[in-house]
């Protein structure tokens, strides 16, 4: 039991201790207090968890921390500029009323970025099904479907 | 989760030394099946051999023999594989309909085989495209590896290392996704091989198999209609709260003629 664990999380070089069955997402919001990132099910389907690992989107309560071990982690809480200016997608959101009471938000949000840095210029129905790992109680989807399309075009132009 | 311990070996025959010499120790790939059953308490290895640090065993090579792929290999990178769009479409495609993108960014090609989840894709690509896994020991064909519910032809401590898939002239795969979790309630994987047809169906039965029913009909007419017209037999299919035997038995007919329809292009 306890074993180091090395990443870099929003920018920073991190190392902590952790046991061997630590989850990814336990590290972060337990030891990093990086509180942003969600735990809304057991099973691995809500992507309320959903973090970048070297730019890729994946559920950080389905992975070990030690899986992370010297890779680049970005967590909604490093997605917004250091003065506090949203990223284009997290405005989007903001404007097109893509969230209610915001728990599935910062998961939608990672997995839309990574997403649309890769489709820039996906239909409505590539964004739905981008979405099938993200569960909202509240939205019905719509506006974040909306939300995506937007922050997409947002990030193409380089705002 | 129960406790463990943990070890990222640095190649397949490390990993394979350490497994071997525990027989409560396991393979760890991407964890999308394992950690979430050792969440669960379903499973409770003493030891975890992380692949992840293991270059070897990730990657693609397209030669004559068809497509070759690491077992490490993310189901987002065979997906988005030029390489196998061109040599093998609806493999690709089929890596694209693995449960969601968070998902396929992680899970992997081996341990989905490994796992042989009844309501698992790949399973339905090697048995339909009559592909090759390599492991450390040996070469395993696909016809011989699917045998039962969560169970392989593998060994304890065997090593799924790549798996050869042969190109086929035509081929398609499609499913009937269960709306939550995206698992297949049925898949039909369809490959007119050149030398012969052959369809894998899963999701229906305890692990993947081949209908001979289907292969009988589509070798005669490689058509829709021929599709259309055979029964498959419900015995020993899976029933439970999302479908009955008898659903699942119909539904591997109406995936079979969609699956043609969409190789016949
Ligand atoms: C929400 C969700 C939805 C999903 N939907 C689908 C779906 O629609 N279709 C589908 O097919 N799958 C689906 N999956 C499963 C997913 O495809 C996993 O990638 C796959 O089951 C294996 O996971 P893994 O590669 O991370 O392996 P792990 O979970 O790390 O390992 C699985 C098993 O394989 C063994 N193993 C791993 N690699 C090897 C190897 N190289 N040699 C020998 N043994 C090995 C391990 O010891 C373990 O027993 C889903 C999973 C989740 C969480
Ligand atoms: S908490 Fe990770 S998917 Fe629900
Ligand atoms: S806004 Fe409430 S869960 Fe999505």
């Amino acid at each position: 039991m306890g074993v180091k664990v090395s990443m870099t999380v929003n920018g920073k070089q991190v190392s902590s201790e952790v046991e061997e069955r630590t989850l990814l997402v336990t590290l972060i919001r337990e030891q990093l207090r990086l509180t942003g990132t969600h735990v809304g099910c057991d099973t691995a389907q809500c992507g309320a968890c959903t973090i970048a690992m070297n730019g890729k989107a994946v559920k950080s309560c389905s992975m070990l921390a030690m899986q992370a071990e010297g890779a680049d982690i970005m967590t909604i809480e490093g997605v917004a500029k250091p003065d506090g200016t949203l990223h284009p997608m997290q405005a989007a959101f903001k404007e097109n009323h893509g969230l209610q009471c915001g728990f599935c938000t910062p998961g939608m949000v990672m997995n839309a970025i990574d997403f649309a840095k890769r489709h820039p210029n996906a239909s409505e129905q590539e964004v739905r099904e981008a979405l099938d790992g993200n569960l909202c109680r509240c939205t019905g989807y719509h506006n974040i479907v909306k939300s995506i399309m937007a922050g997409s075009k947002a990030m193409a132009a380089g705002k | 989760m129960h406790a463990f311990k943990y070890l990222r070996a640095s190649s397949a025959n490390d990993a394979a030394a350490a497994v071997a010499k525990n027989s409560e120790a396991r393979y760890l790939a991407g964890g999308q099946s394992l950690v979430q059953a050792m969440k669960l308490r379903l499973s409770s290895p003493t030891d975890l051999i992380d692949l992840g640090a293991i270059k070897d065993l990730t990657g693609i090579k397209v030669d004559g023999s068809g497509v070759t792929i690491g077992a490490m290999t993310r189901h987002a990178d065979v997906a988005g594989s030029a390489d196998v769009k061109k040599a093998i479409p609806a493999l690709a495609a089929l890596a694209g309909m693995v449960g969601d993108r968070q998902v396929r960014n992680m899970g992997t090609l081996g341990g989905s085989l490994a796992n042989s989840d009844p309501a698992a894709d790949y399973p339905a690509a090697v048995l339909g495209l009559g592909a090759t896994i390599n492991t450390n020991k040996r070469k395993i064909a696909a016809d011989d590896f699917f045998k039962g519910l969560f169970e392989t032809a593998l060994q304890p401590a065997e090593l799924i290392t790549s798996v050869t898939f042969p190109a086929a002239k035509r081929a398609a795969y499609v499913k009937f996704k269960n709306q939550a979790s995206r698992f297949a309630i049925v898949g039909v994987f369809v490959a007119d091989t050149g030398s012969g047809v052959r369809v894998a169906v899963t999701g229906a039965g305890p692990c993947a198999f081949r209908s001979k029913e289907l292969e009988a009909a589509l070798s005669k007419s490689f058509t829709v209609e021929a599709a259309a017209a055979v029964k498959v037999p419900d015995k020993g299919m899976n029933s439970d709260l999302h479908a009955s035997a008898e659903y699942r038995a119909h539904l591997v007919t109406v995936m079979a003629k969609r699956a043609v329809q969409a190789a016949l292009g």
